[in-house]
Protein backbone atom coordinates (compact mmCIF):
# COMPACT_ATOMS: atom_id res chain seq x y z
CA UNK A 1 0.00 0.00 0.00
CA UNK A 2 1.25 3.66 -0.22
CA UNK A 3 3.17 5.25 2.67
CA UNK A 4 3.23 8.57 4.04
CA UNK A 5 5.74 10.07 1.17
CA UNK A 6 2.48 10.05 -1.24
CA UNK A 7 0.46 11.98 1.37
CA UNK A 8 1.96 15.13 1.80
CA UNK A 9 -0.04 17.25 0.21
CA UNK A 10 -2.88 18.10 1.68
CA UNK A 11 -6.26 19.88 0.02
CA UNK A 12 -6.81 23.43 0.98
CA UNK A 13 -8.45 25.78 -1.29
CA UNK A 14 -12.66 26.28 -0.71
CA UNK A 15 -12.65 27.21 -4.60
CA UNK A 16 -11.99 25.87 -8.25
CA UNK A 17 -11.40 29.11 -10.44
CA UNK A 18 -8.82 27.78 -12.68
CA UNK A 19 -5.75 25.90 -13.64
CA UNK A 20 -3.34 28.00 -13.79
CA UNK A 21 -3.20 28.96 -10.17
CA UNK A 22 -3.38 25.34 -9.09
CA UNK A 23 -0.01 23.58 -8.22
CA UNK A 24 1.23 20.51 -10.05
CA UNK A 25 0.82 18.81 -6.59
CA UNK A 26 -2.54 19.67 -6.70
CA UNK A 27 -3.67 18.59 -9.38
CA UNK A 28 -2.30 15.46 -9.08
CA UNK A 29 -4.31 15.49 -5.79
CA UNK A 30 -7.35 15.99 -7.27
CA UNK A 31 -6.70 13.16 -9.67
CA UNK A 32 -6.13 10.91 -7.35
CA UNK A 33 -8.82 11.61 -5.35
CA UNK A 34 -11.16 11.13 -8.55
CA UNK A 35 -9.91 7.36 -8.73
CA UNK A 36 -11.29 7.03 -5.51
CA UNK A 37 -14.66 8.37 -5.95
CA UNK A 38 -14.39 6.56 -9.63
CA UNK A 39 -14.89 3.82 -7.57
CA UNK A 40 -17.87 4.66 -5.91
CA UNK A 41 -19.04 4.56 -9.31
CA UNK A 42 -18.22 0.96 -9.09
CA UNK A 43 -20.36 0.22 -6.02
CA UNK A 44 -23.59 -1.34 -5.37
CA UNK A 45 -25.35 1.78 -3.91
CA UNK A 46 -23.31 4.33 -5.75
CA UNK A 47 -23.95 7.05 -3.74
CA UNK A 48 -22.05 8.63 -0.34
CA UNK A 49 -22.64 10.93 2.15
CA UNK A 50 -19.94 13.08 2.25
CA UNK A 51 -21.80 16.39 1.38
CA UNK A 52 -24.74 15.74 3.17
CA UNK A 53 -26.81 18.56 4.26
CA UNK A 54 -24.79 20.99 1.73
CA UNK A 55 -26.65 23.08 -1.08
CA UNK A 56 -25.77 23.36 -4.27
CA UNK A 57 -26.40 25.74 -6.44
CA UNK A 58 -25.76 24.86 -10.54
CA UNK A 59 -25.63 28.30 -11.40
CA UNK A 60 -25.73 28.52 -15.31
CA UNK A 61 -25.62 31.82 -17.14
CA UNK A 62 -24.37 30.43 -20.29
CA UNK A 63 -26.47 27.16 -21.80
CA UNK A 64 -25.11 23.70 -21.09
CA UNK A 65 -26.62 20.51 -20.85
CA UNK A 66 -23.82 18.16 -20.82
CA UNK A 67 -21.60 20.13 -17.89
CA UNK A 68 -24.49 20.97 -15.80
CA UNK A 69 -26.18 17.35 -15.71
CA UNK A 70 -22.10 16.06 -14.75
CA UNK A 71 -22.14 18.40 -11.70
CA UNK A 72 -26.01 17.50 -10.84
CA UNK A 73 -25.12 13.63 -10.87
CA UNK A 74 -21.68 14.18 -8.96
CA UNK A 75 -23.53 16.38 -6.02
CA UNK A 76 -26.70 13.90 -6.29
CA UNK A 77 -23.58 11.04 -5.34
CA UNK A 78 -22.18 13.12 -3.07
CA UNK A 79 -25.48 13.83 -0.93
CA UNK A 80 -26.02 17.50 -1.80
CA UNK A 81 -29.11 19.02 -2.25
CA UNK A 82 -28.89 20.24 -6.05
CA UNK A 83 -30.57 23.04 -7.21
CA UNK A 84 -30.60 24.35 -11.11
CA UNK A 85 -30.54 28.11 -11.82
CA UNK A 86 -30.46 28.80 -15.78
CA UNK A 87 -30.28 32.22 -17.25
CA UNK A 88 -33.65 32.30 -18.61
CA UNK A 89 -35.20 30.96 -15.04
CA UNK A 90 -32.81 33.85 -13.47
CA UNK A 91 -33.48 37.17 -12.18
CA UNK A 92 -30.67 38.06 -14.58
CA UNK A 93 -32.81 38.48 -17.51
CA UNK A 94 -34.96 40.83 -15.29
CA UNK A 95 -31.71 43.56 -14.94
CA UNK A 96 -30.11 42.05 -11.73
CA UNK A 97 -26.83 41.90 -11.79
CA UNK A 98 -24.26 39.23 -10.87
CA UNK A 99 -23.85 40.15 -7.65
CA UNK A 100 -26.98 41.12 -6.34
CA UNK A 101 -28.32 37.36 -7.90
CA UNK A 102 -25.19 36.02 -5.46
CA UNK A 103 -25.92 37.38 -2.57
CA UNK A 104 -29.33 36.44 -2.51
CA UNK A 105 -28.18 32.69 -3.17
CA UNK A 106 -25.44 33.21 -0.21
CA UNK A 107 -28.76 34.43 1.65
CA UNK A 108 -30.52 30.78 0.93
CA UNK A 109 -26.93 29.15 2.45
CA UNK A 110 -25.43 27.66 -0.33
CA UNK A 111 -23.04 26.07 0.34
CA UNK A 112 -21.37 25.15 -2.86
CA UNK A 113 -22.08 27.60 -6.39
CA UNK A 114 -21.06 25.95 -9.67
CA UNK A 115 -21.13 29.10 -12.29
CA UNK A 116 -21.13 29.02 -15.89
CA UNK A 117 -20.90 32.68 -17.02
CA UNK A 118 -19.98 33.99 -20.45
CA UNK A 119 -17.88 36.75 -18.82
CA UNK A 120 -14.31 35.63 -18.13
CA UNK A 121 -13.69 36.14 -14.46
CA UNK A 122 -16.90 35.80 -13.06
CA UNK A 123 -16.34 33.05 -10.83
CA UNK A 124 -13.26 35.01 -9.27
CA UNK A 125 -15.89 37.93 -8.57
CA UNK A 126 -18.16 35.67 -6.91
CA UNK A 127 -14.97 33.78 -5.13
CA UNK A 128 -13.93 37.13 -3.24
CA UNK A 129 -17.65 38.21 -2.37
CA UNK A 130 -19.43 35.05 -0.97
CA UNK A 131 -18.62 32.67 2.07
CA UNK A 132 -19.86 29.89 -0.30
CA UNK A 133 -17.22 27.57 -2.22
CA UNK A 134 -17.66 28.77 -5.86
CA UNK A 135 -16.65 26.23 -8.94
CA UNK A 136 -16.02 27.91 -12.48
CA UNK A 137 -17.72 25.41 -14.67
CA UNK A 138 -16.33 27.57 -17.74
CA UNK A 139 -16.14 31.32 -17.50
CA UNK A 140 -15.94 32.87 -21.23
CA UNK A 141 -13.12 32.29 -22.87
CA UNK A 142 -11.14 31.55 -19.92
CA UNK A 143 -10.64 28.83 -18.28
CA UNK A 144 -12.67 25.41 -17.64
CA UNK A 145 -10.78 23.85 -15.13
CA UNK A 146 -13.06 20.73 -14.59
CA UNK A 147 -12.85 19.37 -18.20
CA UNK A 148 -9.03 20.11 -18.18
CA UNK A 149 -8.98 17.86 -14.97
CA UNK A 150 -10.59 15.26 -16.74
CA UNK A 151 -9.12 14.95 -19.60
CA UNK A 152 -5.89 14.64 -17.73
CA UNK A 153 -7.52 12.19 -15.75
CA UNK A 154 -8.48 10.49 -18.92
CA UNK A 155 -4.63 10.64 -20.18
CA UNK A 156 -3.22 9.38 -16.86
CA UNK A 157 -5.83 6.67 -16.66
CA UNK A 158 -4.62 5.21 -20.52
CA UNK A 159 -1.37 6.08 -20.70
CA UNK A 160 -0.25 5.71 -16.92
CA UNK A 161 1.39 9.20 -17.46
CA UNK A 162 1.61 12.79 -18.16
CA UNK A 163 4.96 13.72 -18.17
CA UNK A 164 6.57 13.50 -22.02
CA UNK A 165 3.45 13.21 -23.68
CA UNK A 166 2.90 14.68 -26.82
CA UNK A 167 -0.78 16.18 -26.92
CA UNK A 168 -2.04 18.26 -30.23
CA UNK A 169 -4.96 20.24 -29.73
CA UNK A 170 -6.89 21.30 -32.57
CA UNK A 171 -9.15 23.89 -33.31
CA UNK A 172 -10.55 27.10 -32.37
CA UNK A 173 -7.94 27.69 -29.66
CA UNK A 174 -8.19 31.41 -29.35
CA UNK A 175 -11.70 31.49 -28.03
CA UNK A 176 -11.61 28.18 -26.23
CA UNK A 177 -11.56 28.03 -22.32
CA UNK A 178 -11.05 24.02 -22.42
CA UNK A 179 -7.92 24.84 -25.07
CA UNK A 180 -6.03 27.27 -22.01
CA UNK A 181 -7.11 25.28 -19.14
CA UNK A 182 -6.07 22.43 -21.04
CA UNK A 183 -2.43 24.16 -21.90
CA UNK A 184 -1.97 25.09 -18.26
CA UNK A 185 -2.51 21.80 -16.65
CA UNK A 186 -0.27 19.74 -19.31
CA UNK A 187 2.60 22.25 -19.21
CA UNK A 188 2.72 21.80 -15.43
CA UNK A 189 3.00 18.01 -15.74
CA UNK A 190 5.06 18.03 -17.95
CA UNK A 191 3.60 17.33 -21.35
CA UNK A 192 4.72 18.77 -24.40
CA UNK A 193 1.81 20.80 -26.38
CA UNK A 194 1.50 21.66 -29.64
CA UNK A 195 -1.39 23.87 -30.74
CA UNK A 196 -2.92 23.14 -34.17
CA UNK A 197 -5.26 25.72 -36.33
CA UNK A 198 -5.98 28.21 -38.59
CA UNK A 199 -3.58 31.13 -38.15
CA UNK A 200 -6.45 33.77 -36.89
CA UNK A 201 -7.83 31.15 -33.93
CA UNK A 202 -4.34 29.68 -33.24
CA UNK A 203 -2.10 33.11 -32.59
CA UNK A 204 1.43 33.09 -32.21
CA UNK A 205 1.08 34.77 -28.72
CA UNK A 206 0.08 31.00 -27.31
CA UNK A 207 3.73 30.42 -27.31
CA UNK A 208 4.05 32.06 -24.37
CA UNK A 209 2.45 29.95 -22.21
CA UNK A 210 4.78 27.25 -22.92
CA UNK A 211 3.19 25.31 -25.98
CA UNK A 212 4.28 25.11 -29.72
CA UNK A 213 1.82 26.78 -32.46
CA UNK A 214 1.52 25.27 -36.21
CA UNK A 215 -1.00 26.07 -38.64
CA UNK A 216 0.32 22.67 -40.52
CA UNK A 217 -1.75 19.82 -38.87
CA UNK A 218 -0.42 16.84 -40.90
CA UNK A 219 3.21 17.67 -39.79
CA UNK A 220 2.01 16.52 -36.39
CA UNK A 221 0.26 13.81 -36.66
CA UNK A 222 2.53 11.16 -36.80
CA UNK A 223 4.73 12.06 -33.26
CA UNK A 224 1.07 12.56 -31.15
CA UNK A 225 0.44 10.34 -27.99
CA UNK A 226 -2.91 12.27 -27.96
CA UNK A 227 -5.04 14.40 -30.15
CA UNK A 228 -7.95 16.64 -28.64
CA UNK A 229 -9.94 17.85 -30.70
CA UNK A 230 -11.99 21.33 -29.86
CA UNK A 231 -15.06 21.59 -31.21
CA UNK A 232 -15.82 24.67 -33.75
CA UNK A 233 -17.79 27.09 -31.47
CA UNK A 234 -20.42 28.29 -34.56
CA UNK A 235 -21.91 30.51 -32.11
CA UNK A 236 -18.62 32.40 -31.44
CA UNK A 237 -17.45 32.49 -34.70
CA UNK A 238 -16.97 35.39 -36.69
CA UNK A 239 -16.79 35.10 -40.26
CA UNK A 240 -13.38 37.16 -40.35
CA UNK A 241 -11.76 34.41 -38.09
CA UNK A 242 -13.39 31.20 -39.07
CA UNK A 243 -12.25 30.15 -42.92
CA UNK A 244 -15.72 28.32 -43.32
CA UNK A 245 -16.50 24.70 -43.26
CA UNK A 246 -14.95 22.81 -46.17
CA UNK A 247 -11.68 24.51 -45.97
CA UNK A 248 -11.31 23.89 -42.29
CA UNK A 249 -12.07 20.18 -42.44
CA UNK A 250 -9.92 19.94 -45.76
CA UNK A 251 -6.90 21.92 -43.43
CA UNK A 252 -7.38 20.62 -39.90
CA UNK A 253 -10.52 18.31 -40.09
CA UNK A 254 -9.20 14.53 -38.18
CA UNK A 255 -10.32 12.69 -41.57
CA UNK A 256 -10.04 8.77 -42.36
CA UNK A 257 -6.89 9.27 -44.16
CA UNK A 258 -5.44 11.31 -41.16
CA UNK A 259 -6.90 8.95 -39.00
CA UNK A 260 -4.08 6.48 -40.83
CA UNK A 261 -1.23 8.35 -39.92
CA UNK A 262 -1.87 8.52 -35.96
CA UNK A 263 0.12 6.05 -33.96
CA UNK A 264 -1.80 3.57 -33.41
CA UNK A 265 -1.64 3.51 -29.33
CA UNK A 266 -2.55 7.58 -29.82
CA UNK A 267 -6.34 8.81 -28.04
CA UNK A 268 -8.59 10.46 -29.38
CA UNK A 269 -10.12 13.10 -27.47
CA UNK A 270 -13.36 15.57 -27.82
CA UNK A 271 -14.99 17.64 -25.09
CA UNK A 272 -17.95 17.38 -26.94
CA UNK A 273 -20.55 17.82 -28.45
CA UNK A 274 -18.86 16.82 -31.63
CA UNK A 275 -19.81 18.32 -34.82
CA UNK A 276 -19.71 14.73 -36.51
CA UNK A 277 -17.65 15.12 -39.97
CA UNK A 278 -16.22 18.80 -39.17
CA UNK A 279 -13.87 18.30 -36.49
CA UNK A 280 -13.78 15.01 -36.30
CA UNK A 281 -14.95 12.06 -39.22
CA UNK A 282 -17.57 9.92 -37.88
CA UNK A 283 -15.95 6.38 -37.62
CA UNK A 284 -12.91 8.14 -36.50
CA UNK A 285 -15.29 9.34 -33.15
CA UNK A 286 -16.86 5.60 -32.18
CA UNK A 287 -13.57 4.27 -33.01
CA UNK A 288 -11.10 2.18 -30.82
CA UNK A 289 -8.48 4.89 -30.36
CA UNK A 290 -11.49 7.10 -29.03
CA UNK A 291 -11.74 7.82 -25.46
CA UNK A 292 -14.15 10.21 -25.64
CA UNK A 293 -17.26 8.39 -23.72
CA UNK A 294 -14.80 7.70 -21.14
CA UNK A 295 -13.83 11.51 -20.63
CA UNK A 296 -17.60 11.82 -19.82
CA UNK A 297 -17.53 9.06 -16.81
CA UNK A 298 -14.29 10.56 -15.47
CA UNK A 299 -15.79 13.95 -15.77
CA UNK A 300 -18.51 12.78 -13.26
CA UNK A 301 -15.84 11.12 -10.87
CA UNK A 302 -13.45 14.56 -11.73
CA UNK A 303 -16.32 16.40 -10.21
CA UNK A 304 -17.42 14.20 -7.38
CA UNK A 305 -13.66 14.71 -6.09
CA UNK A 306 -13.51 18.88 -6.88
CA UNK A 307 -17.38 19.13 -4.91
CA UNK A 308 -15.83 16.97 -2.00
CA UNK A 309 -12.82 18.45 -2.00
CA UNK A 310 -13.58 22.23 -2.18
CA UNK A 311 -16.90 21.39 -0.32
CA UNK A 312 -15.70 18.99 2.55
CA UNK A 313 -13.35 21.73 4.23
CA UNK A 314 -14.11 24.76 6.77
CA UNK A 315 -14.78 27.86 5.47
CA UNK B 1 -4.08 -2.72 34.96
CA UNK B 2 -1.92 -0.15 36.60
CA UNK B 3 -3.43 3.01 36.86
CA UNK B 4 -1.72 5.63 34.77
CA UNK B 5 1.22 8.04 35.58
CA UNK B 6 1.43 10.45 32.70
CA UNK B 7 4.95 11.97 33.48
CA UNK B 8 6.64 8.24 33.08
CA UNK B 9 4.31 7.83 29.73
CA UNK B 10 5.58 10.52 27.92
CA UNK B 11 9.32 9.37 28.58
CA UNK B 12 10.82 7.68 25.55
CA UNK B 13 10.70 4.33 25.61
CA UNK B 14 7.67 2.72 23.48
CA UNK B 15 4.51 0.78 25.66
CA UNK B 16 5.02 -1.81 23.04
CA UNK B 17 7.89 -2.87 20.94
CA UNK B 18 8.04 -5.28 17.24
CA UNK B 19 7.71 -8.25 19.34
CA UNK B 20 4.84 -6.89 21.67
CA UNK B 21 2.80 -6.04 18.69
CA UNK B 22 3.74 -9.44 17.15
CA UNK B 23 2.31 -11.08 20.09
CA UNK B 24 -1.18 -8.99 19.96
CA UNK B 25 -1.19 -9.82 16.30
CA UNK B 26 -0.68 -14.00 17.14
CA UNK B 27 -3.62 -13.55 19.72
CA UNK B 28 -5.85 -11.47 17.56
CA UNK B 29 -5.39 -13.99 14.97
CA UNK B 30 -5.87 -16.89 17.02
CA UNK B 31 -9.08 -15.40 18.15
CA UNK B 32 -10.39 -15.16 14.68
CA UNK B 33 -9.92 -18.56 14.14
CA UNK B 34 -11.74 -19.36 17.31
CA UNK B 35 -14.71 -17.79 17.03
CA UNK B 36 -14.94 -18.23 12.95
CA UNK B 37 -15.62 -21.42 12.03
CA UNK B 38 -15.86 -21.05 8.71
CA UNK B 39 -12.99 -19.21 7.80
CA UNK B 40 -13.50 -19.35 4.39
CA UNK B 41 -16.02 -16.60 4.32
CA UNK B 42 -14.16 -13.91 7.01
CA UNK B 43 -12.59 -11.16 4.62
CA UNK B 44 -10.70 -8.39 6.32
CA UNK B 45 -10.92 -4.98 5.75
CA UNK B 46 -8.20 -2.50 6.18
CA UNK B 47 -8.24 1.40 7.12
CA UNK B 48 -5.91 3.13 5.25
CA UNK B 49 -2.93 2.89 5.52
CA UNK B 50 -2.17 1.22 9.06
CA UNK B 51 -5.27 -0.46 9.33
CA UNK B 52 -4.32 -2.22 5.76
CA UNK B 53 -0.96 -3.18 6.42
CA UNK B 54 -2.38 -4.78 9.63
CA UNK B 55 -5.15 -6.86 7.96
CA UNK B 56 -2.22 -8.40 5.83
CA UNK B 57 -0.05 -9.58 8.84
CA UNK B 58 -3.57 -10.69 10.21
CA UNK B 59 -3.96 -12.99 7.06
CA UNK B 60 -0.51 -14.19 6.88
CA UNK B 61 -0.78 -15.24 10.72
CA UNK B 62 -4.14 -16.94 9.79
CA UNK B 63 -3.09 -18.56 6.81
CA UNK B 64 0.00 -19.98 8.89
CA UNK B 65 -2.14 -21.09 12.18
CA UNK B 66 -5.14 -22.39 10.20
CA UNK B 67 -4.18 -22.71 7.08
CA UNK B 68 -6.51 -21.13 5.21
CA UNK B 69 -6.28 -17.44 3.02
CA UNK B 70 -9.13 -15.20 4.25
CA UNK B 71 -9.97 -12.33 1.73
CA UNK B 72 -8.55 -8.92 2.50
CA UNK B 73 -9.15 -5.49 0.82
CA UNK B 74 -9.60 -1.69 1.82
CA UNK B 75 -12.20 0.15 2.87
CA UNK B 76 -11.74 4.44 3.34
CA UNK B 77 -14.07 5.99 5.16
CA UNK B 78 -13.07 9.36 4.05
CA UNK B 79 -16.20 9.97 2.00
CA UNK B 80 -18.14 8.29 5.24
CA UNK B 81 -17.22 10.82 7.95
CA UNK B 82 -19.23 12.70 9.85
CA UNK B 83 -16.95 15.52 10.47
CA UNK B 84 -16.93 17.11 6.49
CA UNK B 85 -17.06 20.82 6.26
CA UNK B 86 -15.77 21.10 9.53
CA UNK B 87 -11.47 20.49 9.11
CA UNK B 88 -9.32 23.39 7.36
CA UNK B 89 -7.59 20.92 4.87
CA UNK B 90 -8.30 17.44 3.54
CA UNK B 91 -6.08 14.08 3.17
CA UNK B 92 -6.24 12.29 0.25
CA UNK B 93 -9.08 10.05 -0.50
CA UNK B 94 -8.10 6.74 -1.20
CA UNK B 95 -10.01 3.46 -3.81
CA UNK B 96 -11.77 1.25 -1.27
CA UNK B 97 -11.04 -2.20 -2.23
CA UNK B 98 -13.41 -5.16 -1.20
CA UNK B 99 -13.68 -9.15 -2.67
CA UNK B 100 -16.89 -8.84 -3.91
CA UNK B 101 -19.71 -9.95 -3.26
CA UNK B 102 -19.81 -9.47 1.02
CA UNK B 103 -23.18 -11.23 0.96
CA UNK B 104 -23.20 -14.20 3.47
CA UNK B 105 -19.59 -12.91 4.39
CA UNK B 106 -17.81 -12.09 7.50
CA UNK B 107 -16.21 -8.76 7.08
CA UNK B 108 -13.47 -7.79 9.97
CA UNK B 109 -12.99 -4.07 9.77
CA UNK B 110 -9.12 -3.89 10.94
CA UNK B 111 -7.99 -0.41 12.49
CA UNK B 112 -4.67 0.47 14.08
CA UNK B 113 -6.09 2.55 17.02
CA UNK B 114 -9.30 2.09 18.51
CA UNK B 115 -10.41 5.60 19.55
CA UNK B 116 -14.11 7.84 19.81
CA UNK B 117 -15.29 4.97 17.46
CA UNK B 118 -16.30 7.46 15.00
CA UNK B 119 -14.03 5.90 11.93
CA UNK B 120 -15.26 2.57 12.95
CA UNK B 121 -19.12 4.33 12.25
CA UNK B 122 -18.09 5.32 9.25
CA UNK B 123 -16.83 2.05 8.04
CA UNK B 124 -19.45 0.07 8.66
CA UNK B 125 -21.26 2.63 6.24
CA UNK B 126 -18.99 2.18 3.82
CA UNK B 127 -18.83 -1.65 3.87
CA UNK B 128 -22.97 -0.90 3.72
CA UNK B 129 -22.83 0.78 0.45
CA UNK B 130 -21.03 -2.81 -1.34
CA UNK B 131 -23.49 -5.31 -0.21
CA UNK B 132 -24.72 -6.71 2.67
CA UNK B 133 -22.59 -8.98 4.78
CA UNK B 134 -23.96 -11.59 6.90
CA UNK B 135 -21.86 -9.84 9.96
CA UNK B 136 -19.47 -7.56 10.56
CA UNK B 137 -16.60 -7.95 13.41
CA UNK B 138 -14.39 -4.87 14.26
CA UNK B 139 -10.32 -5.88 15.49
CA UNK B 140 -8.26 -3.07 16.59
CA UNK B 141 -4.12 -3.36 17.73
CA UNK B 142 -5.37 -0.65 20.32
CA UNK B 143 -8.24 0.10 21.92
CA UNK B 144 -7.40 3.98 23.86
CA UNK B 145 -10.72 4.14 25.01
CA UNK B 146 -12.63 7.10 24.64
CA UNK B 147 -15.47 5.88 22.80
CA UNK B 148 -17.88 8.51 22.15
CA UNK B 149 -20.47 6.20 20.17
CA UNK B 150 -21.97 2.59 21.54
CA UNK B 151 -19.34 0.81 19.45
CA UNK B 152 -16.88 -1.57 21.04
CA UNK B 153 -14.13 -4.21 19.55
CA UNK B 154 -14.50 -7.87 19.10
CA UNK B 155 -10.49 -8.39 18.99
CA UNK B 156 -8.29 -5.84 20.76
CA UNK B 157 -3.89 -6.42 20.83
CA UNK B 158 -4.01 -4.24 23.62
CA UNK B 159 -5.71 -2.02 26.03
CA UNK B 160 -4.05 1.18 26.30
CA UNK B 161 -5.79 3.50 28.85
CA UNK B 162 -5.09 7.20 28.15
CA UNK B 163 -5.92 10.33 29.38
CA UNK B 164 -7.13 12.67 26.76
CA UNK B 165 -4.59 14.76 26.30
CA UNK B 166 -2.32 12.06 25.47
CA UNK B 167 -1.78 10.84 22.08
CA UNK B 168 -0.99 7.08 20.67
CA UNK B 169 1.83 7.04 18.22
CA UNK B 170 1.94 3.71 15.97
CA UNK B 171 4.76 3.31 13.63
CA UNK B 172 5.20 0.24 11.06
CA UNK B 173 8.19 -0.58 9.16
CA UNK B 174 5.92 -0.95 5.86
CA UNK B 175 3.47 1.60 6.01
CA UNK B 176 6.44 4.16 7.98
CA UNK B 177 10.15 3.59 7.04
CA UNK B 178 10.87 2.54 11.43
CA UNK B 179 10.42 -0.32 13.09
CA UNK B 180 7.34 -1.12 14.98
CA UNK B 181 6.19 0.44 17.90
CA UNK B 182 3.75 1.74 19.82
CA UNK B 183 3.86 4.83 21.97
CA UNK B 184 2.20 7.21 24.65
CA UNK B 185 2.77 10.75 23.80
CA UNK B 186 1.61 13.31 26.27
CA UNK B 187 0.96 16.76 24.71
CA UNK B 188 2.73 19.65 26.22
CA UNK B 189 1.02 22.04 28.06
CA UNK B 190 0.57 25.84 25.95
Amino acid sequence: MTGPAKSEVRWQRKDLLGIRELSAQEITFILDTADAFKEVGTREIKKVPALRGKTLVNFFVEPSTRTRTSFEIAAIRLSADVINISASSSSLIKGETLKDTAKILEAYHADLIVLRHSSSGAPQFLAERLKSSIINAGDGAHEHPTQALLDLYTIRSRKDRIAGLHVVIIGDILFSRVARSNIFGLIKLGARVTLVGPSTLVPREFEKLGATVTHNLDEVLETADVVNLLRIQHERQRKEYFPGIGEYIHLFGLTKERGKRLKPDCLIMHPGPINRGVEIDSELADGAQSVILEQVTNGLAIRMAVLYLCGGIAT
Amino acid sequence: MKPNTPSLLSANAPVLDAAAIDRALRRIAHEIIERNPDLGSVILAGIPSRGVEIAGRLADLIESLGKVRVGTGAIDVSMHRDDVGTRPELPRVQASTLPLPLENKTVIIVDDVLFTGRTARAAMDAIGSFGRPARIQLAALIDRGHRELPIRADYVGKNLPTAPGEQVRLRLEDVDGEPDAVWLIKEEKS
